[in-house]
């Protein structure tokens, strides 16, 4: 428990062996130098900046295996691109994330449309490894990139009426072949307390494996919210509303009984239908006991100290 | 008539065989060379579930078939995909007790209490057996007319199948939903009226 918090406190430059550090930060200034343009896109930064042969043992301070990268970039819950595992890899190579922009309104004091660039480029990149447990009782762990939400909702100076925050995935069929079929009601939309939105562990993720987000895994811009079931990391983002009440989000409206708006990783609370008691990390063939609050239960527990969960579930 | 030949040659149980095995020799080659995606135990799982349920709607059929091209030897073909459908249905159970349940009765069995379209999909499993068990000759001629009553049994299991996979569906019916189709058809033809109504309209093709 107590590696847990360490592992997203140290910053990667302790991590990381002093002399490979400074070679990175020199290829970013080289690079910087030979292209511009390398510098002033933030994926190609994050791309230069977090090459995968700089990861040290150090760097992987939870003492779980990553998960494959191929595994992990082909075997996705991205039913805007399919329902099959393997469809969102398949389907979504064409898909253009260029000129994103994010609607920002509801109780703030900036609403607007923002930029990829506008928003992320006051804050560093940082890399989390986390635990992934999708709803369906299976978990990676996996390196992401990313900011902590929380830094950027600050940027939009929210009220004192936002008490949750709302947010809205792409609906473009064309785009997202997926949404040409009715499996969920489009847009996906998911939702979290302003609490749980500016939780330090909440992250706004643009990479992983030290690259730029796949389409496939949400790109350009996403939710990671590791101590909750998979599907509440909203991919694809392009609206963020704060509002006063909950709001609706997508699987709860579907299947409200299967599906609460909190639906944090929960062992003592079974899905109606399977068993979340258990999980198969990929990669593995036996089933792993699952944790509360998937691990986190040290930094997450205290935002639910007076609800029921199996009630708020 | 060459169809009638073709079913009625020396090669078509080796060739019924080898069909009803390609997806496990597939599924074992895709196994031993790192095919089956990031998640093999799933896959795997999903598969053999699936193949129990094509080949059991396939042994289903072949009656019908019968009926509408008139050639008897379809028959001919009914046990043998009805025990490949049985064969699949059992390395569905290992790979679900071995991997999910790393063989511990107790979590095994109160999963199938606990859950309902394990409920189901364990009901099918264990129904399957005597079906499988009398499907000899012997046994055929030891239980008469109430081999006839017991074989019926297929129909519940059918549907206890269909149902176990409707039901653990997240989403996506699609699927599912085309197997359910295909078995309410089949059922559908089990009923008097409609069998005969079905056979006069193929044979006024």
């Amino acid at each position: 428990m107590i590696k847990i918090k360490k592992r997203w406190e140290i910053p990667e430059s302790e991590v990381t062996p002093e002399p490979l550090y400074r070679r990175r930060r020199e290829f970013i200034q080289s690079a910087g130098m030979l292209g511009g343009a390398l510098l002033l896109n933030p994926w190609a930064a994050a791309k230069a900046s977090y090459p995968v042969d700089g990861y040290q043992p150090g760097v992987i301070s939870l003492d779980e295996k990553l998960t494959d990268e191929e595994d992990a970039t082909s075997y996705n819950n991205f039913y805007e691109f399919g329902t099959d595992k393997e469809d969102p890899k398949k389907n979504s190579q064409g898909f253009r994330t260029d000129d994103w922009t994010i609607e920002v309104g509801g109780h703030c004091e900036k609403p607007g449309t923002y930029g990829l660039e506008d928003l992320l480029k006051p804050h560093a990149l940082e890399e989390r490894i986390y635990r992934l447990r999708c709803v369906e009782a299976w978990s990676m762990v996996i390196p992401w990139i990313g900011v902590p939400l929380g830094s950027v909702l600050k940027t939009m100076q929210p009220t004192s009426s936002a008490k949750y925050v709302a947010f809205r995935t792409l609906h473009d069929p064309e785009r997202m072949p997926g949404q040409q079929r009715w499996t969920l009601d489009w847009p996906d939309r998911e939702g979290l307390t302003i609490a749980e939105a500016t939780h330090p562990l909440t992250l706004l993720a643009v990479g992983m494996y030290g690259k730029t987000m796949p389409n496939q895994n949400g790109a350009p811009i996403r939710l990671v919210v590791p101590w909750k079931y998979g599907f509440k990391s909203i991919k694809s983002i392009v609206s963020i509303e704060f509002t006063e009440n909950e709001p609706p989000t997508s699987w709860n409206m579907t299947l409200p009984r299967e599906y609460g708006f909190y639906s944090n990783v929960n062992p003592e609370v079974d899905h109606p239908r399977w068993s979340q008691k258990k999980e198969r990390r990929i990669g593995e063939i036996f089933k792993r006991n699952t944790l509360m609050f998937n691990g986190y239960a040290e930094e997450v527990a205290e935002l639910y100290d007076d609800l029921d969960l199996t009630v708020n579930f | 008539m060459a169809l009638q030949n073709a079913l009625k040659s020396a090669w078509a149980k080796p060739v019924a065989h080898l069909l009803c095995l390609a997806p496990f020799a597939w599924l074992l080659w895709s196994a031993f060379s790192d095919n089956l995606g990031a998640n093999p135990v799933e896959k795997l799982t999903h598969e053999t579930g699936q193949w129990t349920l094509r080949l059991l709607l396939l042994t289903l059929c072949l009656s019908p078939l019968r009926q509408w091209s008139g050639l008897a030897s379809w028959l001919r073909f009914r046990r043998l995909v009805g025990l490949y459908s049985f064969f699949y249905a059992c390395c569905h159970f290992a790979i679900w007790f071995v991997a999910d349940h790393s063989l511990d009765l107790d979590a095994m069995l109160e999963d199938v209490i606990k859950r309902p379209y394990i409920t189901l999909g364990f009901s099918a499993f264990l129904l399957l057996w005597p079906l499988a068990l009398t499907s000899n000759r012997l046994m055929l001629q030891r239980l008469g007319r109430r081999w006839k009553t017991l074989h019926r049994l297929v129909y519940a299991i059918l549907l206890l199948g269909v149902l176990h996979l409707l039901w653990l569906v997240k989403a996506d019916y699609l699927e599912p939903s085309i197997y359910a189709i295909i078995a309410l058809i089949l059922l559908a033809h089990r009923v008097d009226p409609l069998k005969r109504l079905s056979v006069s309209f193929m044979a006024t093709r």
